[in-house]
């Protein structure tokens, strides 16, 4: 056990195997994330019940959920990949650290437009400056912080450990979303899912939630693995796989 | 299917607005995190393949 998960990590520390792999799995994670999509969405829109409450606007949350709690999942991803790269020095972990930035920043947009847009009906409001939301807009600041230190900082090497550091101090923020909804007031309901507790929701309302957030998890896998080989291409250019991959010319 | 016609599907009780601009935003920027690394992967291969020809020359 100890040693499988021992090669797999050089594995994965491979720049090669992790490009070679990736390009195999990626298809299987947008086909079976595109699935996944399409039931859940055209379920969750056309076929599952009004809420009693809120009528058809809940249908919102089939976009608004997936992409809320993949935001967080991401942040925890990016700050994990962070944290390996400082302590073992693995370069491979800083790559991905830094494409996960980009697109969780893009995730955690959604989640607050489309929220934004769900409160109008339900709360009244787009926006109010409780902990939930804030914590939310905190989130994508840190994304973005993230960003810019890429942008900013020329030496890879000083850019890579500010981001991680960054990422790392700013994880903090992810029990603060989580709990902000029992912690303090807010009009921001609480949690749809919780792995403890059984589904409040009906399962004709909830099953087709779930597809669209384990399709949103494969769809992120593809973004991930497609930005990290561009990077790896770039870094690896000089090497001799790189430069014969791109001379059979299979992979334009 | 929960709607009676596809008018009503549209309108969603009232809510249309609501909705539709929900997912659509939702679908601009989904489609954003497709294309853009596609994009990158082109250029990035165009530089390295004008790179090995300066070598080669």
């Amino acid at each position: 056990m100890w040693s499988a998960l021992k090669r797999l990590y050089h594995q994965l520390g491979s720049p090669k195997w992790f490009y070679e792999i990736t390009s195999r799995w990626s298809p299987w994670f947008l086909w079976i994330g595109s699935t996944l999509m399409i039931i859940g969405v055209v379920w969750g829109l056309a076929f599952a019940p009004a809420d009693y409450l809120q009528g058809n606007s809940f249908r919102i949350i089939y976009v608004h959920v997936p992409a809320a709690l993949l935001s967080q999942s991401a942040y925890i991803m990016m700050a994990v990949a962070g944290l390996v790269g400082l302590v073992w020095n693995m370069k491979m972990s800083f790559v991905v650290g830094k494409t996960i930035a980009p697109i969780g920043a893009s995730l955690a947009i959604i989640a607050l437009v489309t929220g934004a847009i769900w409160g109008k009906p339900t709360w009244g409001t787009w926006w109010v400056w409780d902990a939930r939301l804030t914590s939310m807009l905190i989130l994508l600041f840190l994304y973005m912080g993230v960003m810019a230190i890429y942008n900013a900082i020329e030496s890879e090497e000083m850019a890579n450990k500010a981001a991680a550091v960054l990422a790392l101090v700013g994880s903090i923020n992810i029990p603060i979303i989580k709990y902000s909804v029992e912690w303090w007031n807010t009009l921001h309901q609480p949690a749809t899912i919780t792995l403890t507790k059984k589904p409040t929701m009906a399962p004709e309302m909830f099953i087709p939630l779930v597809l669209t957030i384990i399709g949103l998890y494969c769809w992120f896998a593809v973004w991930v693995f497609a930005r990290t080989r561009n990077e790896i291409l770039w870094r690896e250019r000089r090497t001799k796989w790189v430069k014969s991959l791109l001379n059979t010319g299979a992979n334009h | 299917m929960f709607f009676d016609s596809f008018t009503e599907f549209l309108h969603m009780g009232g809510h249309g607005l609501f909705v539709w601009l929900s997912y659509g935003i939702t679908c601009l920027i989904i489609a954003q995190n497709f294309i853009a690394p596609v994009l990158t992967r082109k250029k990035v291969i165009k530089d390295i393949e004008r790179q090995m020809r300066r070598e080669q020359k």
